[in-house]
């Protein structure tokens, strides 16, 4: 009886212990689920395009790694965290998902990185603007990847503030990302020897913001800074070319803005405004090439999003092609290992806090006589050095990085 | 300079014009709401998405046809007045005469839906519309730069306002209207076509909506998610005014466009909050809103 | 003799129909249980635990659209409110137990429903909807401005904890029957409000309330307990959400939140028990099926043209068809 009992319990663990040890691709395929919003405020700047982004991605791997079909499946996030979990819970439970890609709204990115860690599955996410990403949230289980608020005030804000602009007025929107990018300009700015004199906290979202630059014009700072995103980002730039800012002599900076955006507003309303961004459709050769693939397919030109997706698909099927295995701690170990010099990225790698680094760009938005056509929108003015973009580990809070 | 609670007073009195301003966007939607709600008893929740409709049918119209802006101020309302009457017609009356609640949960499905399909075909970032020519540019009062579109935009929203009221409370058109809706039977006795007057009636409603849609085009960002937030500004006016009363929904419209602007001015987090705040308030003293019949 | 009819007959046969009635509904009562039992054998548990919470939701929102005639167009306030408080509590006080944060979660809502209650109250119809409406704005607002609720992040990694310190509610079949149990316990309630001299009343109010009020009943005195019961259900609906997806968002307190709650209601059948539940099932289940496939992109258009249908064609919702149905050819 123990005797059989004992057999049995060294059976079992010798399986165990052989499936851990040998490497494999779980369930013979790698299964990828997107998950972005399809039908709401962040729809067009990852979205059902984001999708066609990942499955060139697979199509270009040849649509399987090691002789292991790739799958993909794919939900609409509806921006609700409830909705974005319990997809991922159903996924990685019970779907046999071993890595999750798009991922847009900060709330959904952190909900989803809370179960990824539970699950010991992988996550990449592509959309999401919150640099606490990899800060107070981080996990062992997702990867940061196209930008994060850091860069985006670090590589705004001193370049205006070592061009001239000294004094500065905030139009942040109030709720915690508006405040947290709002709280890293000024950092930026003071650091620089600038200083930041007046600043509202508009509501969320807000239609008109022609009483918001009214006051920001009355405070006679060189620079206004938009701290939103979105539709709020647009309307304050156009109400802001209505009442002439920039004719005034102030200039205005948004400190996220995707191309869909510039888009929508056209470089007429848009001209001369100042940004960072992770990439640019037209920035070079590679990324010039892939676009007109994208655009083939979608009829609009990527944005950065859409080319991070592609990219660390790209990164994510390698890495389980040269481990023989889609376990998450494994692909993430090789995928930190590789250095990223691609369509997308330049001087790219990912750190152990799940931060991926990359050169970012200063960009000014085209005036319409420069632009030649709808999407001929930016000029990269500089180049901000990976290591200098993003926020440096020592400042990190993240107890991967903290704890060592 | 002379200070305000610590607001210069030039810097207040900017802000007092750009609420009366918004307060003129305000006035039209709700007083499209009230012709629909006073008139014909039926809650157009749908009233936000038919505004976001004018506006990106003035937008579609100059892409594809080259339509100016002066002619989609009147073919845009037209239009989506059209699609209005086609909601009576087809979907409204079907309900008519039962409980309200109905007429306000089907029109929250067909808001839904204009919503939903138009965000498939255009997306969300937002479609674009310069300003017309004449209006580039604007005029230094002083104590604050007006640009000529802002000014354009009140003048014409109070014409449009006073002369719908004008037509709905002193011509004989607006008696029949009223009595139409009130006794229809009595009203078909003397030759009337009262189903012909509802649909009409709501196409005009709807037709405020888009117009003031169609002017908010050159200066907001026209995406077909910019109905569904002022709705429920707009109907927080309605109730303040007193649902029904059509000089009520202009003087509340116009006067929580200034509230807000003050708001925007003193403490700009809650001037989105501000009209919700006023209207628990008006509705603890006056139950039946500033300008509403008691109930 | 055969001819005659007795009323004393006609009251036993009566009485058998009503047994017979009762049965009948005991019965299917039960076979309805058995399946809710032996569910997360075949489905996903924390699916079943969605549609479980929603479906509490949407029978607390029918106590008071379905039997009290009352349209609320806020409860999005009282679901949120539910779930802010739990998950604020649960994360700040690692010691507290799951079942004190979920209790304290529905004290909030139902505070808040009184207050809710009282302002709306002046108004019926229309103005009572708008009137909700706007203060579940209010509350919306309050909790984007508040630090405690997380803004537009929300609250992430609530700890299920443990049921009276002895169940661990992180297992998933351990939550579920916790949440089935909490469910079960919230409809009977509701069942026996409505079977109650009271639901009585308030049946009363929903038909004709100038009646009610001509027959001397204090009528605003019987809505507000209505909305309070209603409110601080809908608040234990959102607290066990926030156990069960360990996080609480701002979805649940904007109103597209209070639109789908009516949704499932009415499609489900305003004004009966089981009407609500069928309701929410139907369209989380739809919700989720449309979000992984191609329809994607068309999920509000998709709600809405349900909205229409359902208003224009059975009014009744499912439930209420079901009924009829059965009513005409079972008899």
């Amino acid at each position: 009886m123990t005797m059989i009992k004992k057999l049995l319990t060294t059976a079992i663990a010798t399986t165990l212990m052989a499936g851990a040890a040998q490497a494999e691709i779980s369930n013979d395929m790698v299964k990828i689920g997107y998950l972005a919003d399809m039908s709401g405020t962040y729809r067009d700047l990852a979205g059902p395009n984001g999708l066609i982004a990942l499955e060139m991605a697979v199509a270009d791997v040849g649509g399987q790694v090691n002789g292991k079909k790739i799958e993909i499946v794919s939900a609409d996030d509806r921006n609700s965290p409830d909705v974005a979990s319990s997809t991922a819970r159903r996924w990685v439970e019970n779907d046999n998902v071993d890595m999750i890609a798009g991922l847009v709204a900060s709330s959904v990115s952190i909900a989803v990185s809370d179960i990824l860690e539970e699950s010991g599955k992988l996550g990449i996410v592509s959309g999401s603007a919150a640099s606490s990403i990899t800060n107070e949230h981080c996990t062992p289980n997702h990867i940061h990847y196209v930008y994060d608020t850091y860069p985006l005030a670090n590589g705004t804000a001193s370049a205006i503030v070592k061009e001239g602009g000294k004094t500065w007025f905030i139009l942040a929107a109030d709720y915690a990302f508006g405040h947290a990018l709002e709280a890293d300009v000024t950092k930026v700015v003071e650091a620089n020897g600038g200083e930041v004199i007046g600043n509202i906290r508009h509501p969320f979202p807000t239609p008109d913001f022609s009483s918001f630059i009214l006051q920001a014009q009355g405070s006679g700072a060189d620079v206004v800074a938009l701290a939103n995103a979105g539709a709020d980002t647009t309307n304050a730039i156009t109400t802001a070319g209505e009442f002439g800012l920039t004719q005034s002599g102030q200039t205005l900076a948004a400190l996220l803005l995707f191309l869909t955006d510039v888009h929508a507003l056209g470089a007429e309303a848009a001209q001369g405004i100042q940004l960072t961004t992770g990439w640019y459709w037209d920035m070079n050769a590679d990324a010039r090439a892939w676009s007109d693939r994208f655009m083939e397919e979608t009829g609009v030109r990527p944005t950065m999003v859409h080319a991070g997706i592609y990219s660390s698909t790209i990164q994510y099927l390698n890495a389980v092609k040269a481990t023989g295995s889609d376990e998450a701690q494994a692909v993430r170990k090789q995928m930190i290992a590789t250095p990223i010099n691609d369509m997308f990225a330049t001087n790219g790698r990912i750190r152990e806090d799940g931060r991926m680094v990359h050169d970012m760009y200063l960009a000014q938005v085209k005036t319409p006589a420069e632009s030649t056509n709808e999407w001929d929108l930016y000029n990269i003015v500089r180049t901000i050095p990976a290591e200098e973009a993003f926020r440096p580990l020592s400042e990190s809070q993240c107890p991967l990085v903290t704890s060592k | 300079m002379s200070m305000i609670l610590g607001v210069p007073v030039a810097v207040l009195f900017g802000q007092l014009l750009l609420g009366l301003i918004n307060g003129g966007f305000y006035a039209l939607l709700s007083l499209g709401l009230a012709v629909i709600f006073g008139l014909l008893k039926i809650i157009n929740f749908a009233h936000g998405a038919l505004y976001m409709l004018g506006a990106m049918a003035t937008v579609i119209l100059f892409d594809t046809l080259g339509i100016s802006y002066w002619a989609a101020l009147f073919v845009a309302p037209i239009l989506v007045g059209c699609v209005g009457v086609a909601i009576e017609y087809f979907l409204l009356r079907k309900i008519a005469g039962q409980d309200h609640i109905y007429s306000l949960l089907l029109t929250f499905g067909v808001a839904l839906i204009i919503q939903g399909v138009l965000t498939n075909m255009y997306g969300v970032s937002g479609l674009r519309y310069s300003m017309p020519d004449v209006f580039k540019g604007g005029m230094n009062l002083g104590f604050m730069f007006l640009p000529y579109y802002r000014a354009w935009v009140i003048v014409i929203a109070l014409l449009v306002c006073f002369g719908t009221w004008f037509m709905i409370e002193k011509t004989k058109l607006g008696a029949y209207l009223r009595a139409g809706t009130e006794d229809s039977q009595l009203m078909q006795g003397f030759g009337i076509n009262v189903p012909l007057l509802v649909s009409l009636t709501f196409g005009f409603g709807v037709m405020l909506a888009a117009f003031a849609g169609a002017l908010a085009a050159p200066i907001y960002s026209v995406t077909p998610v910019m109905g569904s937030h002022i709705l429920i500004v707009v109907f927080a006016v309605v109730v303040i005014g007193g649902m029904g009363s059509i000089s009520g929904a202009i003087i509340t419209g116009i006067l929580m466009g200034v509230v807000e602007g003050l708001t925007k001015t003193f403490y700009p987090p809650a001037s989105s909050a501000v009209i919700f705040l006023v209207m628990v308030v008006v509705l603890l003293v006056r139950p039946s809103g500033l300008f509403g019949k008691e109930a | 003799m055969s001819n005659s009819v007795n009323p004393a007959d006609i009251h036993k046969t009566m009485l058998d129909q009503q047994k017979s009635d009762h049965r009948r509904r005991l019965i299917l009562n039960l076979v309805l249980l058995a399946l809710l039992v032996a569910a997360p054998m075949v489905m996903y548990p924390v699916f079943l635990m969605k549609i479980l919470c929603f479906a509490l939701f949407a029978v607390a929102f029918n106590l008071l659209l379905g039997f009290t005639g009352l349209l609320s167009f806020g409860h999005a306030a009282f679901l949120a409110s539910g779930a802010y408080t739990t998950g604020y509590l649960l994360t700040t006080f690692s010691g507290l137990s799951t079942e004190l944060g979920i209790i304290a979660g529905t004290l909030v809502a139902t505070l808040l429903g009184l207050g809710f209650a009282l302002v709306a109250i002046r108004r019926q119809g229309i103005y009572f909807a708008m009137i909700t409406l706007a203060l579940s704005q209010l509350v919306f607002f309050f909790f984007v401005q508040s630090s405690f609720t997380g803004g537009e992040d929300g609250l992430h990694g609530i700890p299920r904890g443990q049921f009276l310190g002895l169940i661990d509610l992180n297992d998933n079949l351990n939550m579920y029957y916790f949440v089935l149990a909490v469910f079960l316990a919230g409809y009977l309630f509701v069942q026996r409000i409505v079977g109650s001299p009271f639901g009585q009343v308030l049946k009363a109010i929903k038909q004709n309330e100038p009646r009610a009020i001509s027959l001397g009943y204090n009528v605003n005195r019987y809505k507000i307990i209505a909305f309070v019961i209603s409110a601080g259900l809908a608040g234990l609906a959102g607290s066990m959400k926030t156990v069960v997806f360990q996080l609480a968002s701002l979805n649940d307190a904007h109103w597209h939140m209070s639109g789908e709650v009516i949704l499932m209601t009415l499609l489900g059948g305003t004004g009966t028990l089981l009407g609500p539940v069928v309701g929410a099932a139907f369209v989380v289940n739809l919700e989720y099926q449309l979000s992984q496939g191609p329809l994607g992109d068309w999920v509000d258009a998709i709600l809405g043209a349900i909205f229409v249908l359902t208003v224009l064609m059975f009014q009744s919702g499912i439930v209420g068809q079901v009924q009829k149905f059965m009513k005409k050819n079972i008899g």
